[in-house]
């Protein structure tokens, strides 16, 4: 009921999500695929990217994570820019399991953010699921507030910390 | 039941206080709020020979022991102990003829005498006395034999004693504590299952860390800690045998179960189950067996808490938009909200007196508070950036949690404040620490 009037608001301001949506963590998101995975994962023989594997997964979405507001699980325009990249991924290497990870900041209890995480993880799921993609090649896990990305006290990194993540196997 | 006798009993403290003031009996309040604290003198325990036990000689033992009394009674919050260092050493014949021309000298109201005594078969006799000094009375007395290695439990249980018999509330220092213990980086934090007694001492690692842990709950017999693995990367309960070191999963699922807890009987655990992003509460026998679903609104109701009796639940739920805490019958009937009182409320844990709920409240930063079962006399006992997690003394006066800190370092560490809220500490852990409980008095 209330994710329902949320997402008309967000639809609503959603052509000027780029300026104005507060929801985002700022202007260091999301973070370019190469920074953490591209140089760590295998690659081929010669070092070429491996089709089908996480880096090759990290090359080709604009991002493994999307992020929500404080105490929220919905999906709106710019999750759905993210998921629908990550959902034809998945379409092109239909053996391919993921795990989607769903996390919280710091400023929730720690098993309500326990379910908080698996909802958000669901959230992504249910909408990769909306394009096609099978959930049984979905596995969900909630961290809560146990594996935070951003280490601070404020808001920049609680709003990077509420994310769920779409993890392919290196 | 419990309040009612407590009632009596102040009244005919009151009457006693009006019509004799001069020679009241002593005792202490819990619910007193001007620290205005006893006076209580604790010298060393004598011993009739300084012998070698296992433990050490019983010299230094009859310090450490008058040591932790002191301790225990200081952190009560309702003593001003004078300890061994304060005060002289007394002579074993002492011990139950106290110098009363010597003790008010001291500005003692009350002493504690004791000894201790190596026994041929290897065990020692502790025995301890409580006097007013004011009244030239005996109080209230205990002895044990033990095995030199409980020697700590004997201090603990005559610090029990004296705190029994002068604020009229039950014993809770004889008990232990199990938390998880943390290090590491704040985005890898290392988690470990460790037990303590209820001061810090004798603390044991149970699990090596290599599989996140969390929220321990002690069984009521001590037996069994049941608690949350990640273990495979697949967050389920399980249940670990103290004893044996052995853990198993309690019960099967393909979905994340969490949040578990024990009924008071021990017989059953409460845990919470996340199903497409929905948690409800459920309930299955310790022994497995098919679990009972006791919740089924949309949205996420986690956690509870048995009422002592096992009749009733308190829980959280954000059906109404945000977490709030519930109550319902032990069946799930019957659900109807408690807290009103603005801000959002959580980790709900019901007293083993039955007479509170203390909970974490969400109003910008995180703080421990009580209300009664039905949501009235809501107090704030404490004020730090983010408190969270009560878990109940055995006698329900006083509650642990744990503290987070600001900012990047992640540190977390195990506090305690009574009741009044006057009286806070830090419990010393070797590591930082969180999600304590506080299991029952030992027998």
């Amino acid at each position: 009921m209330k994710f329902h009037s949320l997402k008309v608001a967000a639809v609503a301001v959603g052509l000027a999500f780029t300026a104005g949506c507060a929801k985002k963590p700022p202007k260091e998101l999301p973070p370019a695929p190469s920074e953490s995975g591209a140089q760590e994962t295998p690659t081929g023989v010669e070092g070429a990217i491996v089709p089908g594997s996480q880096a090759d997964f990290l090359r080709s979405v604009p991002s493994d994570k999307i992020y929500f507001d404080t105490d929220l699980s919905n999906i709106d325009d710019q999750d759905r820019a993210v998921l629908d990249a990550q959902a034809a991924w998945l379409q092109r290497y239909p053996n391919v399991q993921v795990t989607i990870e769903g996390h919280c900041d710091e400023r929730g209890t720690r098993e309500y953010n326990l379910a908080l995480g698996d909802r958000r993880a669901n959230a992504a799921k249910n909408y990769l699921q909306s394009r096609g993609i099978n959930p049984a090649r979905m596995a969900v896990i909630s961290w809560g507030k146990e594996r935070p990305e951003a280490l601070g006290s404020d808001e920049g990194s609680w709003a990077r910390n509420r994310r769920a993540v779409t993890v392919v196997p290196q | 039941m419990t309040q009612y006798r407590l009632l009596f009993a102040g009244i005919a403290a009151a009457f006693l206080l009006a019509t004799q003031p001069a020679q009241a009996q002593l005792s202490v309040d819990v619910t007193d709020e001007s620290g205005d604290d006893l006076a209580i003198a604790v010298p060393a325990l004598a011993t009739p020979q300084t012998a070698q036990t296992a433990a050490g000689s019983t010299d230094a033992l009859g310090r450490q022991i008058a040591d932790i009394i002191v301790s225990d009674l200081r952190g009560s919050g309702l003593f001003r102990p004078i300890g061994p260092n304060a005060v002289r050493a007394i002579g074993y014949p002492e011990v139950t003829a106290p110098d009363f021309g010597y003790w008010p000298g001291t500005g003692a109201e009350a002493l504690v005498q004791g000894f201790i005594r190596a026994e041929a078969d290897g065990r020692l006799t502790i025995g301890c006395y409580l006097y007013d000094v004011a009244l030239k009375q005996e109080l209230t007395r205990q002895g044990f034999v033990l095995a030199p290695a409980d020697w700590r439990r004997a201090a603990h249980k005559c610090a029990d004693a004296i705190y029994a018999r002068l604020s009229g509330e039950s014993p809770f220092f004889d008990s232990r504590v199990a938390y998880i213990a943390e290090s590491g980086p704040k985005n890898h934090r290392v988690k470990r299952l460790a037990i303590m007694d209820s001061d810090g001492a004798n603390h044991r690692f149970l699990t090596n860390g290599q599989s996140v842990v969390l929220t321990p709950r002690f069984s009521p017999d001590y037996r069994q800690i049941v608690y949350l693995s990640y273990i495979d990367k697949r967050p389920r309960i399980y249940l670990y045998d103290v004893g044996t070191g052995k853990q198993r999963i309690i019960t099967e699922s393909a979905n994340q179960t969490f949040a578990p807890r024990f009924s008071p009987d021990g017989r059953n655990i409460l845990y919470s189950m996340a199903v497409g992003g929905n948690t409800d509460i459920y309930r299955v026998s310790v022994s497995g067996g098919q679990p009972v679903r006791l919740t089924n609104s949309p949205g996420i109701d986690v956690g509870g808490s048995y009422a002592p009796d096992g009749s009733r639940i308190v829980f959280e739920s954000d059906r109404s938009g945000s977490q709030q805490v519930y109550v319902m019958n032990a069946d799930g009937s019957n659900q109807r909200r408690i807290s009103f009182g603005g801000g959002r409320y959580a980790t709900p844990e019901w007293s083993p007196r039955g007479d509170l709920i203390a909970f974490t409240k969400i109003v910008g930063n995180f703080r421990i508070g009580v209300m009664t079962p039905d949501g009235q006399g809501e107090r704030l006992l404490t004020n730090s950036w983010q408190d969270e997690a009560p878990t109940w003394s055995p006698n329900g006066r006083v509650i642990q949690f744990f503290r987070t800190s600001q900012g990047s370092g992640g540190k977390s560490s195990i506090w305690q404040v009574d009741l009044t809220g006057r009286n806070e500490r830090r419990l010393p852990t070797p590591l930082d620490g969180s999600d304590p409980t506080w299991g029952p008095l030992l027998p």
